[in-house]
């Protein structure tokens, strides 16, 4: 389903329109491209975002089809009813995108990022760093005497309550990569 | 049919597949190669202009003026930086431009080389779409896909940027196969939707089309079935800026243009309509006035080929995604076969109601017989040119607007003029675009004299080629529209709006081996501009006009659009604090 072919905006056919008018709701989408592989395509995407004056919560990036060059990115973004039409609508007209998803619409999707923290203690801290780990099914992929670094994969929120339990306990550094999300079901 | 070939000649050759006779540009160190090929040709023109900002808006008339896109070819750096000004108007007008700018060789980009700038990230946010092309196997592909992107869909401008050693190093040609691209957009509207607005059509008891840029960019055709249908069902028709000529002045149904400086009766039938048909306009800011009090007793209808301009900035109730010729071909067909209805009884009473409206005259200003009223030039001007084949240009401005309201246009792609981007500096280049594409017809450009000066250096051009161009100046000495709006906001602090240190633009016309016409008698103003248009080759005109003329009517910034001014007595406070940031 294309952007292009996709009746973007219409009043009539969409939950959109069960909305008030221009509502000043804040609401969080995670909208899926696939784009052509090819330099600058980012910048493309990204600037229509800054220059438009668009939120971007998370972003995600990496060639899913090797063959067809084709990548996928995966953009949450917040903005009342209208700018999310907006954006998905102004993103459909970049000619390097293929296609432009509202998972967020079209859902329910499964919506994971992966994240590693580095964590430094020791004593009973460190046993619970370890604990909490293992309740977060978190593994450990790096220890020395001083410090932990544990991989999380999960729901964002999740990641945001492993992170902030961390912190008391030594967390010095976290890496996440932003949200990668796909439709559920067939 | 496949052929090796140096980038270089693959340029041209794919200009040559594209249909295109006429480029605009300035040579440069990165684009030698091409401009050796193009000396060593005779199918294509190249056109010196002697800014690369020229080049581009000579293009864009070129374009507006033909339907073709227009071609530009520019060097690295400088060249492109220049370009980028007509590259955003392009845009902003939806106006088809293939723009082929030179690079430093690959080898060297991103060691800050000697007249190198990141020419695709520079345009990125101001073309439809852009491309580096690295190696000389997929120049030619790219050059085609280029013409597709810059036509298809909604038009714009396209820009190639092309590393000198791609220029110099053999690669494989091939001709054009537009269906290879991704990029299809769909033109065909949703039948239901479309069936919808007919059936909307058929009951309304007011009725507007409010009409703009997208029916001219459709093609003739479109404009055809505009007038086909405005006429076949009575409803009135107003115009954006853009859409002047869409629909002929002369026609009965012709309400005027709408919007800040619109007539009085297009921006009434705006507000108190029942039933509103946008077709191919986008509720720009200059024609919605207040959005929370825009049209606000009417179901709204959006025929547009954009999907993004689709509850953009007004809510409408059927959205037509689509090519206005294709959606106003299958309209009329849904229309005729439900038997050609309207509601005849309520639209008499409309269309007096309008008559009453038009009784106001909101044009009239008061004339005067020792100086030349702006207005009182172009109704001359009108007068004495409406029988030519005739091309108008403007710049941006008073005089624009006045020109918008006092000349009539018949036909489409008649009247090129800035209007998204307001770029004062585009009539003068883009007259000479339009020129190019039809050597016979009178082009004039309606100017302010600040305007005009931005790119009087094309006065060489049009010298070079002989352009007969008539340069029609509005001389107020002043920045008339700055000093209008410092006049109703700022207390009558006239910071920086007026021209100083003019040039003797006769002497400057002559200067340049064009001919200079000067007027500031009413009573001469006639034979002057006969002498005009009956001069074989670039008039610049100055009409030394009303100092202090300010355009009427008027809809404030942050009014709505049935308070308009009407005249100078209504000025007073008249734009409101919340009004006062608006442009």
């Amino acid at each position: 389903m294309s952007a292009l072919h996709i009746k973007k905006g219409s009043s009539k056919h969409s939950a959109y329109n069960l909305r008030p008018t221009f509502s000043d709701v804040q609401e969080r989408h995670t909208l899926a491209l696939l784009v052509e592989n090819e330099p600058g395509v980012l910048a493309r995407v990204i600037g229509l975002f800054s220059g438009r004056g668009y939120n971007i919560e998370s972003l995600t990036v990496a060639e899913v089809d090797h063959t067809g060059h084709l990548s996928r990115i995966t953009v949450v973004t917040t903005g009342t009813p209208q700018v999310i039409e907006q954006i998905k609508a102004q993103l459909g007209r970049i000619i390097s995108v293929r296609e432009v998803h509202d998972l967020t619409v079209e859902g329910p999707s499964v919506e994971r990022e992966l994240a590693i923290l580095k964590v430094v203690s020791d004593g009973d801290k460190r046993v619970e760093a370890l604990r909490l780990a293992d309740i977060f099914r978190a593994n450990v992929v790096d220890s020395t005497l001083e410090s932990f670094v544990f991989e999380i994969t999960g729901a964002p929120d999740k990641i945001d309550a492993f992170a902030d339990l961390m912190r008391p306990l030594g967390l010095i550094e976290i890496a996440r990569t932003g949200v990668a999300a796909l439709l559920r079901g067939t | 049919m496949k052929r090796e070939m140096t980038g270089a000649k693959m340029v041209v050759q794919a200009l040559k597949d594209q249909g295109v006779d006429t480029v605009f540009g300035y040579p440069g160190g990165a684009v030698l190669p091409i401009y050796d090929e193009i000396f060593l040709q005779n199918d294509i023109r190249h056109i010196l202009v002697r800014h690369e900002q020229g080049a581009v808006h000579a293009a864009e008339g070129y374009a507006r003026s033909t339907g073709k896109p227009g071609v530009v070819l520019v060097t690295s750096g400088p060249g492109a930086t220049n370009a980028v000004t007509g590259l955003t108007d392009a845009l902003l007008d939806s106006i088809p431009l293939v723009v082929l700018t030179g690079q430093v060789p690959t080898f060297m980009i991103g060691s800050d080389a000697f007249q190198e700038a990141d020419t695709v990230g520079i345009t990125r946010p101001c073309t439809k779409h852009n491309w580096l092309v690295k190696e000389t196997d997929k120049l030619a592909g790219t050059l085609h896909e280029a013409f597709h992107v810059a036509t298809s869909g909604r038009p714009g401008p396209v820009l190639i940027d092309i590393p000198k050693d791609v220029q110099f190093a053999t690669g494989t040609y091939s001709g054009p196969k537009p269906a290879a691209s991704h990029y299809q957009p769909p033109v065909k509207g949703d039948m239901e939707e479309i069936t919808e607005l007919v059936a909307a059509l058929e009951t309304a008891k007011r009725p507007v089309f409010y009409t703009g840029g997208g029916v001219i960019n459709s093609g003739p055709g479109a404009s055809q079935l505009l007038r086909e249908l405005v006429d076949a069902t009575g409803i009135p028709v107003t115009s954006t800026l853009m859409g002047l000529g869409a629909y002929p002045a002369s026609g009965e149904n012709w309400l005027g243009m709408l919007g800040m400086h619109g007539l009085y009766e297009a921006n009434m039938a705006m507000h108190d309509c029942d039933l509103l048909i946008n077709i191919g306009a986008r509720f720009d800011d200059r024609i919605t006035g207040r959005i929370d009090a825009f049209s606000p007793k009417s179901l709204k209808a959006h025929i547009d080929i954009d999907p993004s301009s689709i509850n953009k900035v007004i809510r409408v109730d059927i959205p037509i995604v689509g090519d206005v010729g294709h959606v106003l071909e299958d309209l009329l067909k849904v229309w005729k076969a439900r038997g050609r209805k309207t509601n005849r009884e309520a639209l008499a009473k409309w269309q007096a109601k309008i008559s009453e409206w038009r009784a106001i005259n909101c044009l009239a200003y008061k004339p005067s017989e020792g100086t030349i009223k702006p207005q009182y030039a172009l109704q001359r001007l009108e007068e004495l040119t409406k029988g030519h084949d005739r091309y108008i240009c403007t710049e941006v401005g008073q005089h624009q607007m006045w020109a918008a309201q006092f000349l009539g246009f018949e036909d489409p792609n008649r009247w090129m003029t800035s209007g998204g981007l307001g770029t004062m500096g585009y009539g003068f280049p883009a007259s000479i675009g339009v020129q190019m594409a039809h050597p016979d017809a009178l082009v004039i450009n309606v100017a302010g004299e600040a305007s005009w000066l931005m790119n009087m250096q094309e006065l060489g051009t049009a010298a070079q080629y002989r352009l007969p161009v008539k340069q029609f100046i509005l001389n107020n000495e002043r920045l008339g529209m700055v000093r209008q709006w410092q006049e109703l906001l700022h207390g009558e602090r006239y910071s920086h709006s007026w021209s100083e240190a003019l040039p003797d633009f006769v002497k400057l016309a002559e200067a340049f081996g064009a001919k200079g016409i000067i007027c500031k008698d009413p009573k001469d103003l006639d034979d002057a501009i006969m002498e005009m248009i009956n001069h074989d080759g670039p008039v610049v005109f100055d009409c030394l006009v009303e100092k202090h003329e300010n355009c009427f009517p008027m809809i404030p910034s942050g009014k709505p659009h049935n308070e308009m001014l009407l005249g100078e007595a209504e000025t007073k406070d008249a734009i409101q604090a919340g009004g006062a940031v608006l442009v």
